[in-house]
Order: C-alpha cells, then structure tokens, then sequence
C-alpha cells in the first residue's frame, strides 16, 4: 500500500511512550513503535499457542477447538501447561496484546496531536474483556471461573454461566447493557440513513448539507442533536453498553448468587407494603 | 438557567424517592468471598456458586434432630397383645417396646405443640387410643404407609437415606411446603382472561420468576410430559408450545430452589435433554418426579375425603408435596443425614 501524497508530512518523530526514538518508524503504511513491536510479541506467542493448544487437543474442526482454563482447584495458582496453564499463558498473551494495540493508538494519537477518544474506547472493549478473564475470576478465587477458548465451547460457557442464575435476563445491568446495544444500532442507522439521504439528492439536485440534516429532525422530533453530537451520543452509548456487559458478568457471583429473578424481590420487598 | 419554585421542587421530589428506592436495591447486595465447586468439565461453566454467609443460614433453618435413643425389645408384638393394642393397621408387627418408642418420636416430628400428652391427643382420642374418630388418625396411618413406601420402593431416590416423617414434618402438622391447584387472582373476562397463571409477583411464584405459579397441577399428574426441549438440531415436526416451556421452565425454577442449586447442578445447558450430557443427578431427579407423583396420587390424593375443608386448597383439592417439601433448599434433605437409620420399623414394605 502506497503512502498518500500527503501523509508523508505527517510522519514526524515524536510522541511516543516508550522507546525514544528507537521503535519510532513505520513498516509501509503501519507505525510501529515500541508498542507495535510488544503487539506483535504477544499477538503472535498467543496465536502461536493457540495452535499448540489445537495440535494437542481432540480435534482440529475449527469449531470444536477448546482451549480450556484450569480445573477450580487449582485456585490463582499456575495450572501444568495441558490441564490449563496454556490458557493461563495465552490469557496474559491476549491482555499484553490488547493494552499494547491501545497504547499504539495512544502514540499515533500523540504525533498526530488529537484527543485520545479511540483508544480510550477500545479500552473500555479490554476492560471487558480483562473483567471476564482476570477481575471476575480473581473475585470467585480461580481462574477456572474465566470462558474458554473456542467458538462453541466459549458459547456453551455463556449458556451454562447464564442458567447458573436461573434466567440472566433478570440481571439489572444486562438489562441495562441490551438496551443500550439496542440503542447504538438504532442511533448508527439512523445516522447512517441521515447522511446518506443528504448526500444523495434526487437527480440533477446539488448535495444537501448539515443544515438540511438538522432540518429534517427537527421538523421530525423537534430537536436535532447536531453533527458533532450525534457522535458523542454515539460514543457514550456505545461505551456505555460494554461498560454495562462487564458490570453485568463481574456482579453475577461474586455480588449475587441466587437466581437473576430473586434480585427484583427488592420491589417487593419495600417497606412501603411488605 | 433559571429554575422555577416548581421544577425545583419537583427535582427535588425525585431525587427523594430515587433515593428512597435504590436504598433497599443495594442493601441486598451479596460480596466476596464465595464458594464454588466445579460440576463439570473446566471451563465448561457448569458450577454452583455459594455464598458461605448464606449457607450458613440455610443450616440454621434445617437444624439436624438428635433420634431417640435405641429401646430393647419388650419380647411381644403389637398385634398379639390383644389386651393393649387395638386398631393397629400397619405397624402390628412391630414389637411394644419399638411401637412405643415411634409413637413418642412421632408426636414430636409432627404434632409437638401441645405438650406431651396434648400431643398424642392431635391423632388419638385419649380415653380410647384405638379409636379412628380423628381425621388426623387415618391421615397418619396413610402417612406411615406411604413413608415405608418411599424408603422400599423409591430407593432410586431417596437411596440407603430414606425419610421419616421428620423430613417433611419438622415439628409442624402440616408441613412448610406443600402446594394444592391455584387458581391465582380472580381475573377480567374475555381476553384478559388467560394469564395462563403468569406474571403474578410473590413468594408462591417459582423461583420468583415471571413463568406460571402452577406448574404443578398439570405437569405432576403421574402421565404428564414435561420434556420441551428439541432432540435435533433443526427443528422436525411441531415441538412443545410456548405455554407447554413456560410450564416446563416453571417447574424447572422451582426444582432449582428447592434444592437451592442452579440449572447446571443437572444439566448441561447445551443440551438440557441429552442424558449423556448431563449430570448422574438428572436421573435422581428423574425418579424424584415419579416419586412424588406417587405420593401426591395414590397416598395424599386418597384422603380427599378424609381431610376437612380447612385441610385443603382453594379448589378443593389436598394439599400435596413438591421437591421443597422434603427438601427445605438443599440438595440432599437435612444435608443427608439419615434419620431413618435410627428408625428402621420404616423402612420395611407394608404388610
């Protein structure tokens, strides 16, 4: 991939975390840095034992692969590599990786003198993930409590973690989180639809603009949250449902362990007419 | 901005009761550390996890009772001291001295309110023992037939354990748990009608989940099906209707909280209907629901006319046992401590 005419102004020392000057160049288009390098370190030891893991395991249909944490006890301890340790090795793999994609953004953020908004997004994707694998598992007392690694045995975790509390859908925060998943996707295409009918007139019509945009909603709703707006609201709910996804996991066990359905006995239960 | 005396208020008014209300939501909050025991392959998922503060108040409403100490032998049977003992239907072949013995231990698993001999008097006419003038006589005989039963002909169930009046008693003439037909709240006519026994908040509802608060009625009649769940990947000819699950769900709910395990104490949720995927309890589980289909038929079920009113449910029906009433929120009744074991007259087939 050919480097844009004008990106190569862009490309300027500076900006980095770690490593002075020694990481700080680019492989064609990709920046790498010392975060670049630490990604591609873990990501590939990670996926390297991924296979590893497949090679000694039952089978290699792709869907049936698992890589499976250790039994529950073994506690916090390190489990011996076949009975869980290689989970426990590519779990510390997979967080390495991940928060070292973050602080990359965070550099290229830096030398390009914007805010930090994406990676502090993508790090509300690694707290979500780190509460499933690390912090949840810390609060229960084994890492036999994270989800393995496989795509149906990580969804046959889902299930049966579900039905330990009897019907999960109960669970206020998951409640919480659907609903503003739900929203981002409804909030996306909507944006997606108003941009879109903006810039396609009808033909021989010039191509309408934000004023047109904000237009329509307000005749529409009465309000227009405006085009920087629309993007904050965006963010937020987006941020806002996976924060809710992690609360929703880090709260079933460790703050409750009875059915989903009990917890609502709080509303029942109020003075008022109990 | 300038707020108005009203919005101001109202803000205010709102906040009081947000308060108010998220009080008593965070008070019931449970916190680390928790136990948990592993039920299935690692990182499959299935575990219980218990909060140790919790069981410890689950231990102190199922106390564990002291048996009667061992009495010897008096050498004559019930049924050939003809001078003393009348009447006596099932346990005739008990010996005086172990007849005794039971009758005492009974009164104080079953009726022990009153004192000693108040106590005797919740069964038997005092003057005359033999008498079966008390409806609570003939429920009694009933009971003690059906308990040899259940410890002679439900040993897939209740194994080497076995019961005694004690596990469903527990010091009280009508057990803690029992259920009859509900027939809910009265309800509109026309559409509103068919609740389908749903949606009704409250402590008889299983497991407080919105599903039906009978399940009972149907699915526990000895013929009922309760599997739901499809044995093939995709779908082949009509399954179960939605109301047929939400039965089976509620029936399911109210397992898991009367034995105070979660669905994965016997399933795997991948498959709930696949015996080779589930847990060796599914089929104690299995023989439970036969049992207590026995019971509620051919032994609760055959003192309908011997109860009185006040004795049975709104519809009319006894008042009969589901899997809470023997046991009382733990997977194995009074944490499998057998009772019966001190008892052994209990334990032999009816004559």
């Amino acid at each position: 991939m050919a480097m844009l005419s004008f990106e190569r102004k862009y490309r300027v020392r500076g900006g980095t975390l770690i490593g002075g000057d020694l990481f700080d160049f680019w492989v064609g288009p990709f920046y790498v840095g010392f975060f670049g390098v630490l990604t591609a370190f873990f990501a590939s030891i990670g996926t390297a034992l991924i296979v590893y893991g497949a090679a000694i395991g039952k089978t290699w249909n792709l869907w049936q692969i698992n890589i499976a944490p250790p039994d529950l006890s073994y506690g916090l301890a390190l489990a011996p590599l076949k009975q869980g340790g290689l989970w426990q090795i590519i779990t510390i793999c997979a967080v390495g990786s991940f928060v070292s994609w973050a602080l990359r953004e965070v550099e290229i953020c830096r030398k390009l003198g914007i805010g930090l908004h994406v990676p502090v997004a993508f790090s509300f994707a690694i707290f979500a993930y780190v509460t499933l694998e690390v912090i949840r598992p810390f609060l229960l007392g084994a890492w036999g409590h994270g989800f393995p690694y496989g795509i149906i045995s990580h969804l046959d975790w889902v299930s049966n973690v579900g039905y330990q509390y009897l019907h999960f859908h109960y669970n206020p925060a998951h409640m919480i989180a659907i609903t503003l998943f739900f929203t981002t996707v409804l909030a996306l295409a909507m944006h997606g639809g108003l941009v879109l009918s903006a810039t396609n007139p009808p033909k021989g019509e010039a191509v309408k603009t934000a004023e047109h945009e904000n237009s329509f909603f307000r005749d529409h709703i009465g309000y227009s949250i405006g085009t920087l707006g629309i993007h904050r609201l965006g963010l937020f709910l987006a941020l806002g449902a996976v924060f809710f996804s992690a609360v929703c996991i880090v709260i079933s066990g460790p703050f409750w362990t009875r059915g989903w359905p009990e917890w609502w006995n709080w509303w029942l239960d109020l003075p008022i007419w109990s | 901005m300038k707020l108005s005396a009203t919005t101001l208020t109202a803000s205010l008014l709102v906040s009081v009761i947000a308060i108010l209300l998220a009080i008593p939501m965070m008070l019931q909050w449970e916190r680390p550390p928790m136990d948990s025991t592993q039920l299935g392959f690692r990182g499959l998922g299935m575990e219980q996890i218990t909060n140790p503060r919790l069981a410890e108040k689950l231990k102190a409403a199922n106390p564990l009772p002291t048996p009667d100490d061992p009495v010897p032998d008096d050498g004559v049977l019930v049924k050939n001291d003809h001078e003393n003992y009348k009447n006596v239907q099932v346990l005739g072949d008990l010996d005086t001295a172990q007849f005794n013995r039971l009758m005492g231990a009974i009164t104080v698993w079953v009726a022990p309110q009153d004192g000693d001999n108040a106590s005797c008097a919740y069964c038997h006419n005092i003057e005359n023992m033999a008498s079966d003038e008390k409806y609570t006589k003939v429920v009694a005989r009933r009971m003690l037939q059906m308990t040899r039963a259940i410890n002679t002909q439900h040993k897939s169930h209740v194994a080497e354990t076995g019961v005694t009046c004690y596990t469903c008693h527990r010091g009280q003439p009508v057990p803690a748990n029992v259920w009859s037909t509900n027939p809910g709240p009265k309800q509109a006519g026309g559409f509103a009608a068919s609740r389908d026994g749903q949606n009704v908040a409250g402590q008889s509802v299983p497991a407080y989940a919105s599903l039906p608060y009978d399940p009972f009625t149907t699915l526990l009649k000895p013929d009922a099906r309760i599997r739901v769940v499809a044995t093939t990947a995709l779908p082949e000819g009509t399954g179960a209707d939605v109301k047929a699950t939400e039965k089976t769900y509620a029936l399911m709910m109210h397992m898991s909280s009367a034995l105070g395990v979660n669905c994965t104490f016997c399933h795997n949720t991948r498959q709930f209907a696949s015996w080779q995927q589930s847990r060796p309890q599914r089929v104690t589980a299995w023989h439970g629901i036969q049992m207590v289909r026995d019971i509620d038929t051919n032994y609760l079920g055959s003192l309908t006319d011997v109860f009185p009113a006040n004795r049975k449910g709104p519809e009319g029906d006894v008042y009969k046992v589901n899997c809470a009433t023997c046991h009382h929120g733990v997977n194995k009744p009074l944490y499998g401590f057998s009772m019966a074991k001190s008892y052994p007259e209990l334990s032999v087939p009816n004559p």
